[in-house]
């Protein structure tokens, strides 16, 4: 039998009526890479708990090291030699990075008098990782990725022979994912075991040894990465065949339906974000706007949308000319808007899935008369929406909180849909939803197209422009870099726009 | 000209201003701690008015300041149980809470005040702490006046301000206080209780505020009244804010309130002022107020998860 460094048996576990856990068994080997895949909800986090101490199985065993354990709480992982990155980060932000590594490793009573030792010995080790961090910085002060490098630093400095990580690839910028996965596999070049919790799977392809897949509580299979290929591990994680490659209708293009000259938008910090851009969208089109992230793609996309104040020479919406007064009330002439944060623009948490979907109607007729809404023709329509666009919910009059991210997002583009704009605005589309909802928003983003709407694509995953654009545009520090055709043979020349060559010297 | 009325005028409100401050710092250092938890306890007033009527009583049926110190730091202790039962282990809203101790407070206080003291015919004064000059430093002109002759219940507030920010931040227990008011799954995830925290958070809110309820009968008036804390409690927890949730700045900011006190105390005593004395009375209260919102404007974070029940 090969040796394992964790074994857990039948793990089962429920929340309420949903069962989280339905007998899952893994083992992983010493100083490997191993991927947990599955779609959001299939279990990888729960399981990943339970590792930690987070969470009690219901029943199942866990053996660690050849012997059998019970991981009560965090701490005792901790002792085990067991480190978790978590997708949100469990970091305090108001303390230092040293503070933050040692917090709940002292008996209360201990006065913190050796600190100034316990920042050299982060230092130190910091080094050796190649880490680049500060002990005495405010985690405040640290951007997502070095965050990141703390939450690992953390585990390691408790002596970590296991690290897991969920999803952490979800907040890095493309470049700073690529370092990651690149140093994660130095470290199980060291001897450390990594479990890897993902959904993305160029990630498993690249980065793992071995890769469970998890579907609806369940490990379907453990494979060897080297002898199985993306195809078939989406198949497993969702159960049917995906359409890697959507099919896209040829359709001639019509007249302009939207278009910007000379548009100019600052950031935050009142510098200048985008930079006297100009573009058009035509009827039956779906323009992409490519480009690595904060390269003020947000900021274009909050300027159109009419939520953040811009100048710009002239914007014509449906051969009408806009002022900036205007772009407030664009819902009303003729445009949606898919913004690219859904839980913090595009939805209501607390309210439920129906009146999410009326957000922005709510005052018109149907759905209320004389002031008063109209609970039956709401409800109505709701059951309407979810049936039409396979949105996975309970009821209607449930907290859309309680969905998970690839339902919530389909909320979100049912409601803009509906409308039939004649200008679709999309920001990142598909991004943390599961690979089954992204199939179906990209589906529904190009039968908008086919049905006549003009779309502006904004998004950072190039697949993703690719899949659906008939023109791209590059994207670099506020300006457009030139034009390319959704041709694979020119990924190279996009990059290179990406990166700041023009379309010239490209 | 002469200065000397002047400078008298201002080394007496100097010399008031401290221990005016004295009981609102007590309540607000320790409602530093129980805010970082991620606690609030707007229940403060109610909590000083147990206090100082359990000081009282116990000091004055037993002729010792010191019992009834105690026995005010144990009724500040039992408000804290009950208020933390019901917070932290049942989950209750915290402002729904601490709004039931005011009224509570208020009521049995009162009640008991009047069955047992107010109509027995007794004579109802104590013989409260008294000032002391530190030799030497008292006799400074001016400032032995204003700092060193007091009484030993507002010289210690010079040593639990320091002890208070020593525990906050360098010692593990203050790092854990911080951590289960601003990311409190975080600090589940490196094995803190945090329930159990936020108990002492709390405890150490009550306890220090009944300390500062005391203070009021066993330091500065000679006897209790019905609703001897008149807004202390509230000032307090404005005082938490403007001090940045830092026993230091709780310590500038209640300063800040006793020096009006003290001074509309001093134009009340000078009698010929033709402004009425209600308007004096609100001068402190106000002045702070306006203080906070002009000067919170640097925005400084209130502790993220304050007032939100853990899971």
């Amino acid at each position: 039998m090969k040796d394992c460094i964790v074994r857990m048996e039948n793990i089962v576990k429920s929340f309420g009526s949903v069962r989280a856990s339905r007998g899952v068994n893994l083992e992983v080997c010493p100083g490997e890479i191993h991927c947990l895949l599955g779609e959001n909800g299939a279990g990888k986090t729960v399981l990943m708990s339970i590792l930690y101490g987070l969470y009690q199985p219901d029943s199942g065993d866990i053996y660690y090291k050849n012997k059998k354990i019970t991981i009560g709480s965090p701490k005792d992982a901790i002792n085990l030699r067991i480190g978790m990155v978590h997708q949100h980060f469990m970091l305090v932000p108001t303390l230092t990075v040293a503070e933050n590594i040692v917090l709940g490793q002292y008996p209360a009573w201990k006065v913190l008098s050796d600190m100034p030792a316990i920042q050299e010995k982060i230092y130190q080790l910091s080094k050796e990782f190649d880490l680049n961090v500060h002990p005495e910085a405010l985690v405040q002060d640290l951007s997502v990725g070095e965050q990141q490098r703390v939450e690992i630093l953390k585990a390691l400095y408790h002596g970590a022979d296991l690290l897991v990580l969920d999803e952490p690839t979800a907040v890095l910028t493309p470049q700073e994912s690529e370092h990651l996965l690149s140093f994660l596999r130095e470290l199980a070049d060291k001897g450390l075991t990594i479990l890897f919790i993902t959904h993305k799977l160029e990630e498993v392809m690249q980065v793992s040894d071995r890769v469970t897949i998890l579907r609806d509580g369940k490990a379907i299979a453990t494979v060897n990465t080297s002898e199985t290929n993306p195809r078939e591990l989406a198949r497993m994680m969702v159960g049917r065949d995906v359409l890697m490659e959507l099919m896209k209708k040829e359709g001639e293009s019509g007249e302009v339906i939207f278009s910007v000259r000379n548009l100019n938008v600052k950031d935050e910090k009142g510098l200048p974000a985008v930079k006297n851009l100009s573009l058009e969208v035509r009827e039956r089109e779906v323009v992409g706007i490519a480009g690595v992230s904060g390269n003020g793609q947000t900021e274009l996309a909050l300027a159109l949308a009419g939520l953040v104040e811009s100048q710009f020479d002239e914007i014509i919406l449906n051969k009408h000319s806009l002022t900036q007064k205007d772009l407030s009330r664009l819902n009303h002439l003729g445009m949606a808007h898919i913004p690219e944060d859904r839980q913090k623009m595009g939805l209501i948490l607390p309210f439920s899935v129906s009146e999410n979907f009326i957000a922005e109607t709510y005052r018109n007729e149907p759905f209320s008369k004389k002031g008063f809404l109209q609970f039956r023709t709401i409800k109505d329509y709701s059951n309407m929406l979810v049936k039409k666009f396979s949105i996975r919910v309970g009821d209607v009059d449930e907290a859309i909180a309680n969905l998970s991210g690839g339902n919530q997002q389909k909320v979100v583009v049912a409601r803009e849909l509906d409308r039939r704009p004649k200008f679709l605005l999309v920001n990142q589309p598909t991004r943390g939803i599961d690979i089954g909802a992204t199939e179906f928003v990209r589906q529904q983003i190009l039968a908008e197209r086919d049905a006549g709407s003009a779309i502006l694509l904004i998004s950072t995953d190039l697949e993703e422009i690719f899949a659906l654009s008939d023109r791209i545009l590059v994207m670099y520090e506020g300006r457009i870099m030139g034009e390319v055709p959704p041709d694979h043979n020119r990924v190279e020349e996009i990059g290179l726009m990406m990166a700041g060559k023009t379309e010239a010297t490209a | 000209m002469d200065l000397l009325p002047g400078i008298l005028f201002l080394q007496s409100i100097l010399a008031a201003t401290w221990r005016m401050a004295t009981p609102i710092l007590y309540a607000a250092v320790g409602e530093v701690f129980t805010e970082r938890s991620g606690v609030l306890n707007i229940g403060l007033e109610g909590v000083m008015l147990i206090g100082a009527f359990a000081g009282y009583s116990v000091a004055f049926e037993s002729g010792n300041l010191v019992l009834g110190l105690l026995a005010a730091i144990l009724s500040g202790i039992l408000s804290g149980l009950i208020f933390a039962l019901f917070t932290v282990t049942i989950k209750a809203n915290q402002i729904v809470v601490g709004a039931a101790f005011n009224m509570i407070g208020a009521g049995i206080t009162g009640v008991l005040y009047r069955v047992f003291y107010a109509e027995s015919g007794k004579v109802l004064s104590l013989k409260t702490f008294q000032p002391f000059q530190i030799p030497f430093l008292g006799d400074i002109p001016f400032l032995g006046e204003v700092l060193f002759n007091q009484n030993i219940m507002v010289y210690a507030t010079l040593l639990v301000v320091p002890l208070a920010s020593f525990i906050l931040y360098k010692t593990a227990f203050g790092l854990s206080i911080q951590a289960v008011g601003e990311h409190p799954k975080a600090a589940d995830t490196v094995g803190i209780n945090v329930p159990r925290m936020r108990y002492f958070g709390i405890l150490i809110g009550t306890t220090m505020a009944s300390i500062g309820g005391a203070f009021l009968v066993l330091a500065y008036a000679d006897q209790f009244v019905e609703g001897i804390v008149t807004g202390r409690g509230f000032i307090a927890l404005a005082v938490v804010v403007f001090g940045s949730w830092s026993p230091w700045g709780a310590m500038g900011a209640s300063l800040l309130f006793g020096v009006f006190y003290a001074l509309q105390l001093r134009i009340q005593a000078m009698g010929s002022v033709l402004i009425p004395y209600q308007f004096l009375q609100a001068l402190p209260y106000v002045v702070t107020i306006i203080f906070l919102i002009g000067l919170t404007k640097r925005r400084v974070q209130s502790p993220k998860a304050l007032g939100v029940p853990y899971k």
